[in-house]
């Protein structure tokens, strides 16, 4: 699969990214290292600890890095639950929805990226 | 740019939490920057704290773990850093008082995410740029300022310098009396507001006390200097200098209105002034007299005191305050006396222990600095921080490494050391014509000075440094000292230009010992404490040299049941049995005699040969019983009319023979005369 190939399968903006990181090279370089990318774990693990402000901190981030390689899909969705986050200080169950998207497209988005050339 | 292959890359630090983020924006950079990255605020204070003088911007993210980034900017602000290193802020928060936050802080510029290379490229550098002017300017400004200072306080000392010849006082005065001024001055304005001057204002009053006797160039020398009691009209002819020096002043024209112009005709006019009223020439009272007059009349009433003149030896600095106080010496101003009262101490200490080299260079320092604060040029301090720092650093090490430090300064010639050299050698600090100092005749001798100096001026920018064994004179002791001396050449021009040198006295009279002690460690065996093979060699063949009208024996043994004891008995039993050997070799031999263990079970015994008693009595010694374990050696003996004066034939013979015994049934000796002409070990087995 080429890397414009993978960014029409997961939902990304492969003209966005192209315009600003320029090389295909480059560009998947960094999807790469998407897939090590600690912040959607931390997302998960604090939200399961009840730890709301750290949990917030990795849905920025994930946020961050999904907006820097252009992965739109699984950029909305980890802005959405940055938001559900923001200021929240104690867990309600009402942010699990938001974390099922965001599992969801993180998902599809890894298979895609493994599945490069 | 262009040029950016040729010139050191520059270094930014990248902080944020995502280490994608930060690869990303190091590999838009890598190729203009060096990076250091920090993986959230915690990290990036430390880093600063670290490399502050080396990062030459910083791209910070707001929401980060432990320490965000506003925290980050407000502790820069904090340590000052924020002044020296452009910040730029990123984050895909875009709402606006985040970014209005960042810029309160401090923050340069703002690149939202996501990063696009062109603009992070170019923010980056036009950023870098422009702080990079902006510190080219300070530093132009701040040379400036100091090279201007300089100037105008050299003049000032120069007039004054020339007042002093005249009045024949001691080189101290003019710079007695503004250290006093500048000190009361300042303690005053902590004590009361009643003047309220500013920091320029004491400044300009301390330059302008130089100034206060320029009126005694018109009076006749004969006055002047006259040893005794002046007389009346003397007296009425001496106090026109305070008038005439005022006028002076106003005489010059076109700049009646310089500061430090009208202060001086002050200072000039009034310094004779008394609190009372019954002072001269105009008979001010009170706070008719300007400070300035009042606080210099007090200085020079004091200097005065304290120093010795023609007529009259100096006093103390507490009789001096004392008389003062009691209104001995004139009238002044209660609240300047109180400043008197609470900073004597430290006059004391300011006025008797600095030297005039010192102060001015504290003076110039301070200045520079006091300018730099009130016109805003804080810009600067980093370049002044860091030289305080590399100073700082210089003198902690210098006075850790007990080794003494100076600088050689070509012109004007002198010798700058460090405060623990200067305290060790009992030395200035600054001493000048070296060559003909202490330094240079004394510690040196003056001959090994000269050529120490003609050896440093020959060197060259590529190979500088230059090395040497000196025996210096410290204390009165002759002390051998390893010299190293690095030669600083200036290379701006065509021809390398000889600038003066950097240099360390290292006492190695100590280490000489300890080279010697460390020989006589080396030359021993580690378990017995008897030489070893090397040093015997070196002991038996000076033997064979120098005496060889003396007949030696060499007895050469092994133990034959070494490995038997060790088997039988265990390894420390052997240990034992090899101490033992040796213990009865020493006991049955001289001490001139040469005892050494060969390592493993071989041993030599050098001595002079009486008779074959002598050796029968060794042998049977050594073979005594040690705790019922029967002891065995075989024995070769050779002599040295045999040997030619050769240590190693004379040990080649002795060993024949040991080894004609062992393989005879051991536990013997034989001497190498009776192996017969053609002995050889080898042909001995069946013997």
């Amino acid at each position: 699969m080429t890397v414009e190939e993978c960014y029409e399968k997961m939902g990304g903006d492969y003209a966005d990214v192209t315009s600003r990181l320029r090389t295909d090279e480059r560009i998947k370089r960094f999807l790469l290292k998407v897939v090590d990318d600690a912040s959607f774990n931390n997302l998960c693990e604090n939200i399961a600890a009840h730890n709301m402000e750290e949990a917030f901190r990795a849905a920025h981030t994930l946020k961050g890095v999904c907006s820097n390689l252009s992965l739109t899909m699984l950029q909305c969705s980890a802005s959405e639950i940055t938001e559900a986050l923001r200021g929240k200080t104690e867990y309600s169950a009402d942010i699990e929805p938001y974390l099922a998207r965001v599992k969801e497209d993180y998902a599809v988005t890894m298979d895609c990226i493994k599945n490069l050339d | 740019m262009s040029n950016k292959s040729q010139k050191p890359k520059k270094t930014i630090l990248i902080v944020d939490d995502s280490e994608l983020n930060r690869s990303l924006l190091s590999d838009m950079l890598y190729e203009d920057f060096n990076i250091i990255e920090a993986e959230d605020g915690t990290e990036a204070v430390m880093t600063l704290q670290e490399h502050e003088l080396d990062i030459s911007l910083m791209l910070l993210d707001i929401v980060m773990p432990k320490m965000d980034g506003f925290d980050v900017l407000a502790m820069m602000n904090k340590r000052g850093w924020i002044k020296n290193i452009p910040v730029i802020m990123i984050s895909a928060e875009t709402g606006s008082s985040y970014i209005d936050r960042a810029y309160d802080l401090g923050a340069v510029d703002y690149i939202s995410r996501p990063f696009d290379e062109r603009t992070v490229k170019h923010r980056v550098m036009s950023n870098f740029m422009l702080a990079l002017k902006q510190r080219e300017m300070a530093d132009m400004l701040s040379e400036q300022i100091y090279a201007r200072e300089r100037d105008s306080r050299l003049m000032v000392e120069i007039l004054s310098h020339i007042v002093e010849f005249r009045n024949g006082e001691s080189g101290l005065h003019i710079l007695h009396v503004s250290t006093f001024t500048e000190m009361i001055l300042k303690h005053l304005m902590l004590i009361t507001d009643k003047y309220n001057l500013s920091q320029a204002e004491i400044k300009v009053i301390v330059n302008a006390s130089a100034l206060h006797d320029i009126g005694k160039m018109s009076v006749p020398e004969e006055i002047l200097n006259k040893p005794g009691r002046l007389t009346q009209d003397e007296f009425e002819i001496m106090k026109r200098h305070a008038a005439e020096g005022a006028k002076m002043l106003a005489d010059i024209p076109y700049r009646s209105n310089e500061m430090l112009i009208r202060i001086g005709e002050q200072i000039c006019r009034w310094h004779h002034e008394r609190w009372d009223g019954r002072g001269y020439p105009d008979g001010l009272k009170g706070d008719e007299i300007p400070i300035g007059a009042q606080v210099v009349a007090l200085a020079d009433v004091y200097d005065a005191l304290t120093s010795k003149r023609v007529y009259k030896p100096g006093f103390t600095h507490e009789r001096a305050v004392e008389m003062i106080q009691n209104g001995e010496c004139g009238i002044f101003n209660p609240l300047i006396l109180q400043c008197l009262d609470d900073i004597k101490d430290d006059l004391k200490n300011e006025l008797h222990v600095s030297s005039p080299g010192q102060s001015i260079d504290r003076n110039m320092r301070d200045s520079v600095e006091d300018l730099l604060k009130t016109s805003g040029g804080d810009v600067s301090n980093r370049t002044v921080r860091l030289l305080e720092h590399e100073r700082m650093k210089f003198k902690f090490f210098s006075g850790l490494s007990r080794e003494v430090m100076f600088e050689y300064v070509s012109s004007p010639e002198m010798i700058l050391l460090t405060d623990y050299g200067a305290e060790y050698l009992e030395l200035p600090e600054k001493i000048l014509n070296p060559a003909e100092s202490e330094f240079g005749s004394r510690v040196f001798d003056r001959a090994d000075f000269d050529q120490l100096l003609t050896r440093v001026k020959n060197s060259s920018p590529e190979s500088p440094i230059v090395e040497g064994k000196y025996r210096l004179n410290i204390h009165g002791e002759q002390k051998w000292n390893k010299v190293i001396v690095r030669a600083v050449w200036n290379v701006d021009g065509d021809k390398p230009v000889f600038d003066g040198a950097l240099g360390k006295c290292i006492d190695i009279t100590e280490e000489a010992e300890e080279i010697q002690q460390l020989e006589v460690l080396a030359d021993k065996d580690q378990i017995t404490n008897l030489l070893n093979a090397r040093a015997a060699k070196k002991q038996i063949s000076k033997r064979l040299a120098s005496q060889s009208d003396k007949l030696y024996a060499l007895v050469f043994f092994d133990l034959d049941n070494l490995k038997k004891a060790n088997d039988k008995h265990g390894h420390l039993f052997g240990n034992e049995l090899i101490k033992a050997i040796a213990d009865r070799m020493l006991g049955n031999t001289r001490s001139s005699d040469i005892c050494a263990r060969f390592g493993g079970d071989e041993f030599v015994i050098f001595m002079q040969y009486k008779d074959q008693h002598q050796i029968d009595r060794i042998f049977k010694c050594l073979t005594k019983d040690l705790k019922g374990f029967p002891v065995s050696v075989s024995m070769g003996i050779a002599l040295s009319d045999q040997c030619d004066g050769d240590y190693d034939k004379l040990l080649h013979m002795a060993d024949q023979a040991a080894y004609a015994v062992k393989y005879g049934g051991k536990n013997s000796y034989k001497f190498f005369s009776e192996l017969g002409s053609g002995g050889n070990g080898g042909g001995l087995i069946n013997e």
